[in-house]
């Protein structure tokens, strides 16, 4: 109990500096910060008004932190600065999608990446060399190139996915985030894929699999016993990681395939430099990030009660 | 050298091959290239492949061969502007926190922390939103996104070293400590650094890479092959796979060597340890 607590203050802790940081980044732009935040767009004395009031920029610097962080932490992200629509609509609008990805695309890093790490680790031989192939490989592949290349083979050639677009409804949903969903998982999987197998390895020669061989256990219940339950035990904290690291991945293939999602509302924000909008979308996912980070190490302590002792650092 | 290439093994050369064919095409693009990487002619638009052009043109009529070539450079670049910043101030940063230890090395990790808990990208997006897109800033905050990696790796072995006899006895004898450091601690922990360095350049290449294709890294019309993927996007789609394909694959293989060699310099500096 006071590890999860401990976790959760330290959490806290970094939240509220890394929202510190994001509030102030705009500090560092040359310029003046009204400047900064109105970019050269042509803009009516009643906006100018609004967006000194929504940065309370007539306060002193931590009085306008403290206004925007209890302002966030009531929900209120405040307004675009490019067309004055409000930042929570806009992200609450978008957040299906990207949700939807991110799940469909762990999935597929569970089922795909640790499915071969285990075919590869118990087989041996060809099917062990492609794989370890695939893998080394899949890794170096970009998630915008797989995006392309998925895209121009199975939507445009065969005709058998949509090649844009977000799609409504959960079938056509999910339909519409099949092939972004692989995109995303491919290089994660791979690397989720030669760690399955290299536990794999490592479980199968240890003692207590050579003991219960000597017994004269079934190879395959040693297999299913001994071996691949405790190579799971490091294979889950490496998926965990990859599946906090979809978020940023998320940006790149959102945009790829024009989903309307946060990623691309994000690429879009910083291309149109409308800061209101990169300061919500970050600090949303800078929490998330940490939320899942947290609570794939809790998992981690509750299937290894070792790690509670260990990481008390 | 006889030992390097044991350690490389075969695939290991061929990675090495790699690595040096793309530096070496980077370093000669203005002798090698035949055309100028940004001026094609619309009469030339989407040629085959030929002699005159060995992969082709792309949409604007523009050689692609040249601009893999002359793309390889900003490929190359921002990657070890990553590693090298990313090198000096996460050693810089790791052995200052093992050195003085204490309240020193808490506060240092907390400030890691603080950097750990955005996305690489997303900490290089926001960058780029104050400052305007460019490959200099996607590089230096990509730089900073990947010093607590560095770092934290950096940080651990030093630690095991700190209290080691080669460490502690010149410290009794009242050696600066910035001299041990740089003495003793700096070239113990330098093949790790090294190791790290080359597995973080195919991330940070891949990742700048990403940047470039959202339009928020390298700016057209210089050649740059996340940039070509992108900008090929349309006419691999019409049909006309080679710019995007050709800047895709470079990428994919430029990683996956770098990967590889890392990998296998890793086992040798574990390997060093145990010795």
């Amino acid at each position: 109990m006071t590890f999860i607590l401990r976790r959760l203050a330290a959490l806290i802790g970094v939240l509220i500096a890394s929202s510190f940081l994001v509030f102030s980044a705009m500090y560092a732009a040359p310029g003046s910060p009204e400047n900064f935040l109105v970019q050269g767009r042509t803009v009516s004395p009643e906006v100018l008004e609004a967006i000194r009031a929504q940065y309370s920029l007539d306060d002193p610097f931590l009085v306008r932190f403290w206004n925007w962080l209890t302002n966030v932490l009531h929900g209120d992200f405040g307004r675009s600065l490019a067309n004055q629509q409000d930042v929570g609509d806009l992200l609450a609008a978008r957040l299906p999608t990207t949700l939807m990805l991110v799940t469909l695309a762990a999935l597929i890093i569970i089922v795909l990446g640790v499915g071969l790490g285990i075919l590869a680790g118990t087989r041996g031989g060809i099917v062990d060399k492609i794989i370890l192939l695939g893998s080394n490989l899949g890794f170096a592949v970009p998630t915008f190139f797989a995006a392309l290349i998925l895209m121009s083979i199975f939507s445009v050639g065969l005709g058998w996915f949509p090649v844009f677009g977000s799609g409504d409804g959960f079938i056509d949903r999910v339909w519409h985030l099949t092939l972004p969903a692989f995109a995303l998982a491919l290089p994660s999987s791979a690397v989720v894929a030669r760690i399955t197998r290299t536990s794999i390895r490592e479980e199968r020669d240890s003692e207590h699999s050579v003991m219960a061989r000597a017994r004269g256990v079934a190879e395959r219940l040693v297999m299913r016993r001994h071996v691949i339950r405790n190579s799971m035990l490091p294979v889950s904290t490496i998926v965990g990681v990859h599946i906090a690291g979809l978020i940023a991945g998320s940006f790149v293939v959102e945009y790829a395939f024009t989903l309307d999602g946060i990623g691309t509302l994000l690429v879009h924000a910083v291309q149109r430099k409308d800061f209101a909008v990169v300061q919500a979308i970050a600090i949303v996912l800078v929490a998330a990030f940490g939320i899942i980070n947290l609570l794939v190490d809790l998992f981690y302590a509750s299937i290894d009660p070792r790690v509670k002792v260990e990481t008390n650092r | 050298m006889k030992q390097f290439a044991e350690r490389m093994g075969t695939l290991g050369l061929i990675a090495c091959g790699v690595i040096a064919v793309v530096v070496l095409g980077a370093l000669f693009a203005p002798l090698i290239a035949p055309y100028d990487p940004t001026i094609g002619s619309v009469t030339q638009r989407y040629q085959g492949m030929s002699f005159e052009h060995l992969f082709g043109t792309d949409q604007a009529g523009r050689d692609i061969f040249s601009r893999l070539l002359w793309g390889a450079r900003s490929s190359l670049t921002g990657p070890l502007i990553v590693v090298a910043v990313t090198a000096v101030f996460g050693t810089l940063i790791a052995l200052t926190a093992v050195w003085w230890g204490g309240i020193v090395d808490s506060f240092l990790s907390r400030v890691l922390d603080l950097l750990f808990a955005f996305p690489n990208l997303l900490l290089a997006m926001l960058a780029i939103a104050v400052f305007g897109p460019s490959l200099t800033t996607a590089a230096l905050a990509l730089s900073v996104a990947y010093i607590p990696y560095s770092a934290r790796v950096v940080r651990s072995m030093a630690m095991r070293e700190r209290n080691l006899p080669y460490i502690r006895s010149p410290e009794l004898q009242g050696i600066p400590g910035i001299v041990i450091t740089a003495r003793h601690l700096l070239p113990n922990v330098a093949p790790l650094i090294v190791t790290g360095a080359t597995i973080n350049f195919g991330f940070a290449m891949i990742e700048l890479a990403a940047l470039s294709f959202l339009g928020l890294g390298v700016q057209p019309p210089a050649a740059d092959w996340g940039l070509m993927v992108s900008s090929g996007q349309q006419s691999l789609l019409n049909g006309y796979p080679a710019e995007s394909v050709l800047a895709g694959l470079s990428i994919v293989i430029t990683v996956a060597a770098f990967g590889y060699v890392g990998e296998r310099l890793g086992g040798r500096a574990a390997a060093g340890r145990k010795a």
